[in-house]
């Protein structure tokens, strides 16, 4: 039985502009203890559709789907006053900026212990040595001084360990974190990397990893999900996606990187990821794709076997290539 | 520079301007306070024509009349006459230009003075800024109009006089906005890229910071300029600001104080005059803020 | 053998910080002995983390700030510690920086046109015209269209703001650019976009750069000479394909090994670093580094090592050797 099941989910904002199309029919399903990486650059959606599943996109977004299922219960129809109930207990999210996620004017204890009050009932204190507890699991040195610190007092490596302490509180099920090492610097990226995958096996945790960077996604997920302009392009399992990439943007994407450069110049993808004003008829990508036809131009593709294209990639050891493919 | 680049220029201000007016119409209040306000300038500049007399002549027969639709009154003098026989609507539409002009002259001395003082004391920092902004301190720890009169007494009364006063006392307000937009843009990168590019003070001070502190000063501005009426008001209510027989509103309450039970139309219609010039312009300014400041902009 | 462009000779950079009104001033040692030559066409990359001196001597090479002690050669004009506004002023021209931050670095209250015309307009005497003319040629070099000129910077996207602040910092013509984590916020196919450009504009205008980040992945592609810094301290120096091959300093072989890689099949051997990086204002004794080095010895608590050269022409300060 999956945790969680995403069927065609689609956000649309109101805008001065028009309605703004953010995500447009992604399917997620995940089972307890995976690790799914979400990867996109500026403007895939990749945001934007967790934050939808913890309902915290503002009062002009639109969310339908035909399915959002978690652990058997159905988001979509819930009222706000349940999902309350299992927003940070069940399902909890880290975002990117440790610095300004925690709030400056309580201290780090107060927040941690916070959470487990609101969702255990009892009082800030008697919460406290599992407050103690918790910032020892995420490796805060010295957990019972900094229960009393301040997070202008902490530096970001520190901030993203009590976020992660607070978020894991409740002993989640589901963990969405929101490029959570982008802001931080290498080494604390590795450690912070580490410490979720870790917690993650401890706790049989499912963890959702949004990111841009690919060479995370290569070390952390089991399962990876391409985004591109608000859909999904792609989902494959790790190993299959980087040595076989089956979408021409995966495969441009993997290309852009500099450990996979040939020669001086770097194989960069030409033209923008289209905006609400520009979006080209038929495929989203195919003004910037080396593999685009006139089909391409006109028609919108569906997915095949997952991937949305037309003409996807052929497997790689594949010895009969389904029909109806073709490859300039 | 060919056409199609100069075309580009006129077209970017253009969208510009129809950009902020869709987020400055988006409040109907905002808007009727521009209205209203049109309407009072429009009134100021055509106060010659418009108005059925001229506002110093005087109908002896005619004193304290009431206005048109009161039993006694006439529609030749339709908000009524005063102690003197002066028709009290002449005398409101040529104040409005009083008004106008010392709400203007107020807000830019003090703005102008204000953002000078704040741009070196945010930029020079040191004890500089100290002294600047321990000055302003002072100025704002007496209240406004105290000062004003004190100010007034020693210059001698009379409504220039009156202007500056209340120009010292806003000016501290001014300082301490620019002064704090300052220290923050002081920061930003582009300041250090012209830095980078060789930029002395005065360009880096007046063409990279000031354009970016102007939001919140505009705001600013345009509530002192109903403040300003009100003070300049008060004054002239208190005899300190513009003499009689000047129609500013103010005095026009003032002169006619004594009448305030037998003839009230006298007193009321300055009154109302000058609470709808400054209710207007204050709902101007909430517009303003809400238009231009990004955060509160819809996506 | 050509000139170097920059010779920098050990150069340090104190902030006085103010500890209250009774106590002692502390001073903020950001910098502590840099040394490097650049040659044109040549990219010093200078990689590391927060607290690391990276922005420092960025801010000094630019000439900003004045180092406290060292000394500083540009184009064979003296730009050390006792720099006047007259040489300022001459070094403009052959120095200039591109920021990290694409939506910072624009004045949003300035046309497009405006930026871009801003040095020439300080620094030279072309009339209107002239300038325009500059400015729409650089325009198309970056890859820019005429008609950008006079739009604003909030209608443009990450990567053309890049491009923008490129042009910018080539405008006068200089010969060495700064560059300060230039491609860090951008996507990475933006990234390869731009990370092409930089390079064309290298070899096309015999540019020098130095190319500050913390992506060692970009750093391996672009850099000639690579300085790698720890809480102001260099700990290592030499050419770039040496020091990826066989790092010296255990910070470097930390940073390279908590790198990740685009590739399923490598499964890292994690040297992990323990603990946070330390703060600048109260640096550890000794070597800087030692306690979260894994070869930590007695000594390295005591004794402060210097950077010795080493073979392939790497220079490291570790007391291991």
């Amino acid at each position: 039985m999956s945790l969680l099941d995403i069927r065609n989910l689609t956000v649309e904002f109101a805008t001065a502009h028009g309605a703004l199309r953010a995500v447009d029919g992604i399917n997620l399903q995940l089972d307890e203890g995976e690790i799914v990486a979400i990867v996109g650059e500026s403007g895939s959606g990749k945001s934007v559709a967790m934050l939808a599943l913890m309902g915290l996109l503002p009062w002009t977004a639109k969310v339908t789907a035909d399915c959002m299922l978690f652990d058997n219960q159905d988001l979509l129809l819930m009222s706000p006053k349940k999902r309350r109930k299992i927003i940070g207990k069940d399902i909890s999210m880290i975002f990117q900026e440790p610095m300004t996620s925690l709030n400056p004017c309580f201290t780090v204890g107060y927040q941690i212990a916070e959470v487990l009050a609101q969702h255990f009932g009892g009082s800030h204190r008697s919460h406290q040595e599992r407050t103690i507890e918790l910032l020892q699991q995420v490796g805060i040195p010295a957990a019972e001084t900094r229960l009393k610190a301040y997070p202008h007092q902490l530096s970001g490596g520190m901030c993203q360990r009590v976020m992660i302490a607070m978020m894991i509180a409740c002993q989640p099920k589901l963990l969405i974190a929101d490029e959570p090492t982008t802001a931080l610097d290498v080494t604390i990226q590795a450690q912070i990397l580490d410490l979720l995958v870790e917690l993650q096996k401890a706790n049989g945790m499912a963890l959702v990893l949004i990111t841009h960077d690919m060479a995370v996604v290569a070390e952390t997920a089991d399962n990876v999900l391409v985004q591109y302009a608000g859909q999904q392009v792609e989902q494959r399992p790790v190993k299959a996606l980087f040595n076989n990439p089956r979408h021409p943007y995966t495969q441009a994407l993997l290309d852009a990187l500099p450990e996979r450069s040939e020669g001086q110049l770097l194989n960069a993808i030409p033209g923008v990821v289209p905006g609400q004003l520009d979006r080209p008829q038929g495929c989203l990508f195919n003004p910037r794709c080396e593999l685009v036809q006139e089909h391409c131009r006109q028609q919108p593709p569906s997915h095949q076997e997952g991937i949305l294209c037309h003409y996807p990639l052929p497997l790689i050891n594949d010895p009969a290539p389904a029909s109806g493919e073709t490859l300039s | 520079m060919n056409a199609i680049t100069k075309l580009t220029s006129r077209s970017v201000r253009l969208q510009q301007w129809r950009e902020f007016w869709f987020y400055y119409s988006a409040s109907k209040t905002a808007v009727a306070g521009l209205v209203f306000l049109i309407a009072v300038v429009l009134m100021a500049l055509f106060a010659d024509v418009i108005s059925p007399h001229l506002p110093s002549e005087q109908y002896r027969e005619f004193a304290e009349l009431p206005p048109a639709w009161m039993e006694g009154g006439q529609m030749r003098f339709f908000l009524g006459t005063d102690y003197a026989g002066r028709d009290m609507l002449s005398r409101i539409i040529h104040g409005s230009r009083l008004s106008l002009i010392a709400g203007c002259i107020v807000v830019v001395m003090s703005m102008s003075i204000g953002i000078l003082l704040g741009l070196i004391a945010g930029y020079r920092g040191g004890w500089l800024e100290t002294i600047i902004m321990r000055i302003m301190d002072t100025i704002m720890a007496v209240p406004g109009l105290l000062m004003a009169l004190v100010l007034v007494a020693v210059l001698g009364p009379g409504l220039l006089n009156a202007m500056v006063a209340i120009a010292i006392t806003y000016t501290p307000s001014f300082v301490r906005l620019t002064r704090a937009s300052t220290i923050t843009e002081l920061n930003r990168d582009y300041v250090t890229a012209s830095r980078v590019a060789g930029a002395g003070p005065v360009r880096l001070m007046f063409i990279s910071i000031l354009p970016n502190c102007m939001a919140p000063l505009i705001v600013q501005g345009t509530l002192s300029f109903s403040t300003a009426i009100l003070d300049t008001a008060a004054l002239g209510f208190l005899g300190m600001g513009a003499r009689a027989p000047l129609p500013e509103w103010g005095t026009l309450i003032a002169e006619n104080r004594d009448l305030m039970l037998s003839a009230p139309w006298t007193v009321t219609f300055p009154g109302i005059a000058i609470l709808l010039a400054v209710l207007a312009i204050n709902l101007m300014g909430d517009g303003l803020r809400d238009a231009l400041d990004p955060k509160l902009k819809r996506s | 053998m050509k000139q170097p462009l920059i010779q920098a000779r050990d150069l340090h950079k104190h902030y006085p910080i103010k500890a209250g009104f009774l106590k002692a001033d502390q001073s903020l040692h950001a910098l502590a002995g840099a040394s490097f030559d650049l040659y044109p066409g040549q990219t010093l990359a200078i990689v590391g983390e927060s607290g690391c001196g990276k922005s420092t001597l960025a801010r000094i090479l630019t000439l900003i700030e004045a180092p406290t002690i060292g000394q500083l050669t540009i184009d064979d004009i003296d730009a050390g510690t006792n720099i006047n506004s007259a040489t300022k002023k001459r070094l403009r021209q052959t120095v200039q920086m591109v920021f990290q931050d694409p939506f910072g670095s624009l004045n949003p209250r300035q046309t497009i046109g405006a930026i871009l015309q801003e040095p020439l307009l300080i620094n030279t005497d072309l009339n209107a015209a002239q300038r325009q003319q500059q400015v729409l040629q650089m325009m198309a070099r970056v890859g820019l269209r005429e008609e950008h000129y006079y739009r604003y910077p909030h209608m443009f996207s990450g990567g053309q703001r890049q491009r923008i602040a490129i042009a910018r910092a080539l405008v006068l013509n200089p010969k060495v650019v700064i560059l300060d984590e230039p491609v860090s916020a951008l996507d990475v196919s933006i990234q390869a976009q731009v990370l092409n450009l930089l390079m064309e504009l290298q070899q096309e205008l015999d540019l020098a750069y130095v190319f500050i980040s913390h992506d060692l992945s970009v750093v391996q592609h672009i850099a000639d000479q690579v300085l790698v810094m720890y809480l102001g301290k260099p700990v290592e120096h030499g050419p770039s394909n040496a020091v990826f091959a066989e790092p010296q300093h255990p910070y470097t072989q930390a940073l390279l090994s908590a790198t990740p890689h685009a590739n399923t099949d490598q499964k890292q051997q994690r040297i992990k670093l323990t603990g946070e990086l330390p703060s600048p204002l109260d640096p550890p004794t000794g070597c800087t580094f030692h306690p979260r080095c894994q070869h930590a010895m007695p000594a390295c608590k005591t004794d402060t090592p210097d950077m010795k050269e080493r073979h392939n022409e790497i220079s490291t300060s570790c007391l291991m050797y």
